[in-house]
């Protein structure tokens, strides 16, 4: 028994210092789950073209990817992450304090956050910001009071909306898409309404109060998993979904697109910027790792390629909203020749 | 005895239990009745999943292929340059061979759209493996892209108005066309268990999550058997009884008992963050369910060497024989076919595992299969766990598909398990 054991601990000390010591010859990424998919694509991709050992991708979400990228320089640590907003001061803080000092910030395109439903819904739905918040803010002004959300029917909110239940199926908290729809949706709408217009309120509380989603019913935290929301929204013409652009993209047929403030969620309405819900995309890499990790400069060379970001490209037709010719070609100058991202 | 008499007339015995009969068969009618309804109840949420998932889930074990003379044109891929060339354009060429009428660029590339983007690759292979065919025709049969799978399994609704859909009027003509041909088959799916993860769904397959998973179980059988039994025997014949190992007998009850998603934590703070390990290593990923499975061992172990009568130990020891040939000569041979039978339940839940393995980044986009237990790989419940938030439509079936293939290997594990004990073990 006891030499059992001793050969399993063994065995597994043995396997530790091998995974440490043994050299990482692909490149691994972490971050956004709404870069994810281009990311993805990128790397296989280059893994075809290539025949470069496949990078490893994972899906961490920005926040999470952020501080494993921030953990440092070397082989243990990542090359790449990707992010669905820029990165914060004190993100960057962390990466300084742990020798990450020369990064090189790409953005490479955007997503629109698109509000979609059935196209059974034979409606012609067009709602400003404002009614967004009226429909799915926590509180909300009534008659100039700040109160909980009263509203159930579209037509208590405005009298040309159909008189049907506000059932609206989002992301949850720990979501960046939640995250980017309450900052973009919901605090401006917020700030639409006359009350808080008029009010002379700072952002401080507009953060406090406007933030919050209902938890009465009418919005359905439906869980990260954007499929299953267009599968409920199939079922129920009436309800709404909210989700990255490029799951409305892919289900055209089945789904279309609620106009916010007149303007339908389109490819070139979001990279104008007409459309009000769409966020810029980003990736970050280490420069210390350019050069050091095999392939990592040709793997990024593939993610700047035309091929991949030019309008029509692979990552289009993945849902990428593309940048225009200019910046396109700025990005690619400051990406390829590792320019460093300014401190902030 | 005489006060009996004097009260009012009681009822004799007999006749209490016929009053109270009805009553009984009332309740005995009544328990089988609700034993029977939560077992249909059971039976039919079981049947709804496993039909719901066999509803959407064949679909993915057929792809649609299509069929193509290619003429692998030396202008396009000269044999110097290989392993680059133009090979999506011959793959593209050979198709608009059989749609007459298609020579705009724009036409051209909506045709080439048909065939998945994997054709191209096949095509590359083939030749580099064998450049000796550059300059003649052969015959190849590729996957077509997503949408057009779609179609031919009557999955987009050719009703939409084209607005709408994936697939425009003139895509769909040139497919039908090519149906009427003969060119479009519909074969098993071969590529979800030969494949590699991958974004395009026609290409995507389970072999890493597979072969991921496979390693992943043996690391954790190879920690958690013999550490397992290792303390199942200490505890059970040499431990003396008292309150330390009262306490450790608690703790390893309590600890079969913790959710999985802790000891995955565990696993991100020591096996990543003290001791450096690599994210995303099946290795990593079968200690963590070692950790998992060690317990539920420990306690199958106990029970089973509980279950070997006192008499066997006595004989054992009354001819001579000392502690440890007891143990290992007698009580343990006895006690394996329960031992087994709880260690194949207990690799069963590891395999079925989900939340341990995404802390440890278990949930990567990896488009190669792993050789070794140190590379990085996916499991497949994660593997499930990142197909269900593809936005392509084929991944919906393919999803589906996945949990089958794993419900499967679940059924296959417990079938072992009660075979094991049916056949092995001894009743006293």
């Amino acid at each position: 028994m006891s030499r059992i054991k001793v050969t399993a601990s063994a065995l597994a000390i043995a396997a530790v210092s091998a995974t440490a010591a043994s050299a990482r010859d692909e490149i691994r990424i972490v971050g956004s789950s709404t870069v994810f998919p281009y990311t993805q694509a990128v790397s296989e991709q280059f893994a075809n073209n290539t025949g470069a050992p496949s990078p490893i991708v994972e899906s961490t979400g920005t926040g999470g990817g952020m501080k494993i990228f921030c953990g440092g320089i070397g082989e243990g640590h990542p090359d790449i992450t990707g992010a669905s907003r820029a990165m914060t001061v004190s993100e960057y803080e962390l990466c300084t304090q742990n020798g990450v000092t020369d990064i090189s910030e790409a953005m490479i395109g955007y997503d629109g956050l698109s509000m979609a439903i059935s196209r059974s819904n034979s409606f012609d739905w067009d709602v400003s910001l404002g009614e967004v918040f009226l429909a799915l803010g926590a509180q909300v002004p009534v008659n100039g009071e700040w109160v909980d959300n009263p509203f159930k029917k579209w037509s208590e909110i405005d009298s040309r909306l159909p008189d049907v239940n506000i059932v609206v199926l989002g992301p949850p908290p720990t979501s960046g898409t939640r995250d980017a729809f309450v900052e973009l949706a919901m605090h401006a709408g917020c700030k639409e309404l006359a009350y808080v217009k008029d009010g002379g309120f700072d952002s401080a509380w507009v953060n406090e109060n406007c933030s919050r989603m209902r938890t009465d019913g009418p919005f359905i935290e439906a869980g990260e998993n954007d499929n299953l929301i267009v599968q409920r929204l199939e079922s129920d013409p009436n309800a709404m979904g909210i989700f990255g652009y490029s799951f409305l993209y892919e289900n055209l047929d089945k789904l279309k697109g609620v106009k916010l403030a007149g303007v339908d969620p389109e490819f070139d309405t979001i990279a104008d910027g007409s459309y009000p819900v769409s966020r810029p995309l980003f990736f970050y890499v280490k420069n210390a790792h350019r050069g050091v990790i095999p392939n990592l400069q040709e793997f990024i060379e593939e993610y700047m390629s035309d091929d991949a970001l030019e309008p029509g490209g692979y990552l289009t037709e993945r849902g990428l909203v593309p940048l225009d010719a200019e910046s396109r070609a700025a990005l690619q100058d400051s990406v390829l020749n590792a320019k460093s991202m300014d401190a902030k | 005895m005489t006060d009996i008499a004097a009260g009012p007339r009681r009822l004799s015995s007999t006749e209490t239990v016929r009053a109270g009969l009805g009553r009984r068969k009332r309740h005995q009618i009544m328990l089988q009745g609700l034993g029977l309804a939560a077992i249909s109840f059971a039976f039919l949420m079981l049947a709804t999943l496993v039909g719901s998932l066999v509803m959407t889930g064949h679909k993915a074990f057929t792809q649609t292929h299509i069929t193509l003379d290619v003429y692998v044109d030396p202008a396009e891929i000269p044999a110097a340059g290989l392993p680059r060339g133009g090979f999506r354009d011959v793959m593209t060429a050979a198709l608009a061979e059989r749609i007459p009428g298609v020579e705009s660029r724009a036409e051209l590339r909506a045709l080439g759209a048909i065939l998945s983007n994997g054709a191209q690759f096949m095509l590359r292979d083939r030749i580099v493996a064998d450049p000796s065919l550059i300059g003649q025709t052969i015959t190849m049969r590729v996957p077509v892209s997503d949408p057009y799978d779609q179609l031919k399994k009557g999955l987009i609704d050719r009703e939409t108005p084209e607005a709408f859909r994936r697939v425009k009027d003139q895509e769909i003509a040139w497919f039908d066309t090519l149906m009427a041909q003969g060119a479009i088959t519909e074969p098993f799916n071969w590529a979800l268990f030969r494949n590699a993860d991958s974004r395009f769904p026609e290409l995507a397959g389970l072999k890493g999550a597979l072969i991921g998973s496979a390693w992943a179980l043996l690391v954790c059988f190879l920690i958690s058997f013999p550490l397992g039994i290792g303390a199942a025997i200490y505890l059970e014949e040499f431990a003396p009884k008292n309150r330390v190992s009262d306490l450790i007998e608690v703790n390893i009850n309590n600890l079969a008992a913790v959710p999985s998603v802790v000891f995955g934590l565990l696993a991100l703070a020591v096996f990543l963050g003290w001791f450096g390990m690599q994210r995303s290593a099946p290795f990593v990923g079968g200690l963590t369910l070692a950790l998992m499975t060690m317990p539920t061992i420990i306690i199958a172990t106990r029970a089973a060497l509980k279950a070997v009568p006192p008499s066997i130990r006595e004989a054992a020891l009354g001819v001579g024989a000392s502690r440890h040939q007891v143990v290992f000569g007698h009580v343990l041979p006895l006690a394996m076919p329960g031992i087994l039978t709880g260690t194949i339940i207990g690799l069963a839940q590891a395999l079925g595992e989900t939340a341990p393995l995404l802390l440890i980044g278990m949930n990567a986009f990896i488009t190669s299969a792993p050789s070794t237990p140190f590379d990085s790989a996916t499991a497949l419940p994660t593997q499930i766990f990142i197909w269900a938030d593809s936005p392509e439509r084929g991944f919906v079936s393919r999803t589906s598909a996945a949990i089958l293939v794993l419900l499967t290997f679940l059924v296959v594990m417990n079938a072992l398990a009660i075979f094991l004990r049916n056949r092995f073990e001894r009743k006293w």
